[in-house]
């Protein structure tokens, strides 16, 4: 035979040697706990990879990361314009800063969902070439979304109050209202960067999503006095989405308000999405890179 | 054609055991040509099925450096993504002393970013803390070679530096098990015999290295086994000598040495 003399040949009891040398199997999803703690460790590589990935996206293009700002700046002129003029009377008041608000923060949770789907496909080589717990693509994906916003929430603020909002106290509640979005913008991410790993279509459906939710989340219409009391106006109300606008409008934009209510369903999305997302994304951690 | 018997020692500890894995590639083979008037998504293609891997065993020691040897599309590549757990297997187990590293052609590097971004990520993803990396930055840009153009976006380099700066982030940290796959295929001389050098500094440790090359010198020079993958089995597993000598012959270019 071809092996050389020094070895015997027969008897080969992989389980037996494997478990006499304390080897452990390779390739098996580890346990949600240990995913989560190795996670926390390479959290700088999500960060880093944000970081990295913002600096060369706005690398090529002249005006660099101006555009984080132009395109939301020439959306808020365009919507403003045409649906000022098409809602005429139906406008909801303090219709600018209303829209300021609106646009940011959709901009934000919808960036966070359509870069989450994908980050697992988009950056294959990194998935099959290295092992890393999978969930840091999303996460760096909403980081960089994070990363992307702040400065627009700075002009948010600074558009608002020149559109004759003042300063106070109640401005702070934007933090929470933030920190809720982001949270849910987590989980949602999860749920898309899996989704595009089983169904690569997913990613056409993508902007249709968006567009859907842009239009009925309330970005330039007010459901609560548009749509007649009832099941779908409940249903319209609570959309997560919508939920964050109000909370957000109701610190920021006068004449606004929210109920205790409106904060503990947007509580119960934020945690609800980003336990499910975080779970569901784990359940499939040994089958990325195979699909992609 | 059956599996040779697995390489078997007594007495040595056994660092990765792969036990009869396969694995199925499922892809749509559309059978058409694709124009204007006949899209894939008309022409729904048929599922087809390529073997990659139809039950492949085998045992590494501590301290083995083992060559991987076989034609293109023998199964070389994707034995070695499944043994560092990169590729989901259909069937059968690898058990490993700890979680393999791969090091492969076409990582982990963004190309509009300097070399330098590309060390810090690459450490990142590595598992290396900042200190560390920072610790070992010259060090992994001397290795590789490319002092004068770390502040270069990588895209403007040559894919022999790219590969070198590969090897060099990942050599630059201690690997148990280290999977290397064609990686140093691309580099000049002077950074083989460094980057062997490494490789067998890295295998004397407790640890154990793979290495994937169509060059029978680099794995005579580096490996003290080979194993010769054909269509997806083990066609030989044994001493780096015997087995270049046997698949050099059949190859019909015979080894001089």
């Amino acid at each position: 035979m071809s092996n050389s003399a020094a070895a015997s040949t027969g008897g080969f009891d992989p389980l037996a040697l494997a478990n006499a040398a304390k080897l452990t199997k390779v390739g098996t999803r580890p346990k949600l706990g240990h995913y989560l703690k190795d996670f926390a460790q390479r959290r700088a590589f999500a960060f880093t990879l944000a970081k990295f990935n913002l600096q060369a996206s706005t690398a090529k293009s002249s005006l660099g990361a101006a555009w984080h700002v132009v395109v939301p700046a020439l959306q808020i002129g365009v919507y403003g314009a045409i649906f000022g003029l098409l809602l005429a009377s139906a406008r909801p008041a303090n219709f600018v800063p209303y829209l300021i608000t609106g646009i940011v923060l959709f901009q934000f949770i919808s960036g966070c969902f359509t870069d989450g789907a994908k980050s697992i496909t988009g950056n294959a080589s990194l998935v099959r070439s290295l092992d890393f717990p999978r969930i840091l693509l999303p996460v760096s994906a909403v980081v960089s979304n994070i990363m992307r916003v702040l400065p627009l929430i700075g002009l948010m603020l600074i558009g608002i109050l020149i559109f004759g909002q003042v300063p106070n106290w109640n401005w702070l509640l934007i933090v929470p209202v933030f920190v809720l979005m982001t949270l849910f913008s987590t989980g949602a991410a999860m749920i898309s960067a899996r989704m595009t790993v089983h169904l690569e279509d997913f990613n056409q459906l993508l902007p249709f999503i968006t567009r859907v939710l842009f239009y009925s989340s309330g970005i330039f219409w007010n459901i609560d006095k548009m749509v007649p009391a009832g099941l779908l106006r409940e249903i319209l109300h609570n959309n997560p989405i919508h939920l964050y606008l109000v909370l957000a409008r109701a610190s920021l934009v006068s004449g606004y308000t929210a109920e205790a209510n409106d904060w503990m369903v947007a509580a119960a999305w934020a945690v609800g999405i980003l336990a499910f997302g975080t779970v569901w994304f784990w359940r499939a951690e040994e089958k990325y890179g195979r699909n992609v | 054609m059956s599996n040779p018997p697995v390489f078997l020692e007594q007495g040595r500890k056994p660092v990765v055991v792969v036990d009869d894995i396969k694995v199925t590639y499922r892809v749509f083979a559309s059978g058409k040509k694709v124009t204007p008037g006949n899209s894939r998504v008309k022409h729904k293609g048929r599922l087809r099925e390529v073997e990659a891997l139809k039950g492949v065993s085998l045992v590494a020691y501590e301290g083995d450096s083992i060559g991987v040897i076989g034609t293109n599309g023998s199964g070389k590549s994707t034995l070695m993504k499944a043994i560092s757990g990169l590729l989901p297997i259909d069937a059968g187990s690898v058990f490993a002393s700890s979680r393999p590293s791969f090091l492969g052609v076409g990582a982990a590097m963004i190309k509009e970013l300097s070399g330098e971004k590309n060390v810090i990520l690459g450490g990142l993803a590595l598992g290396m803390s900042k200190a560390e990396i920072k610790d070992k930055f010259d060090h992994i840009v001397d290795f590789a070679g490319i002092r004068d153009f770390i502040d270069l976006p990588m895209q403007t380099y040559s894919s022999g530096m790219v590969e070198r700066l590969k090897f060099s982030i990942a050599a630059a940290r201690e690997h148990d098990i280290l999977i290397i796959d064609e990686a140093l295929a691309v580099g000049d001389q002077d950074f083989r015999r460094r980057s062997e050098a490494r490789m067998r500094e890295l295998a004397s440790g407790a640890g154990s290295v793979f290495l994937v090359s169509h060059s029978m010198k680099s794995i005579l020079d580096t490996c003290n086994r080979a194993i010769w993958l054909d269509k997806g089995i083990v066609k030989m597993d044994g001493t780096a000598q015997e087995v270049c000598r046997a698949y050099a012959a059949a190859q019909g270019a015979p080894l001089d040495d």
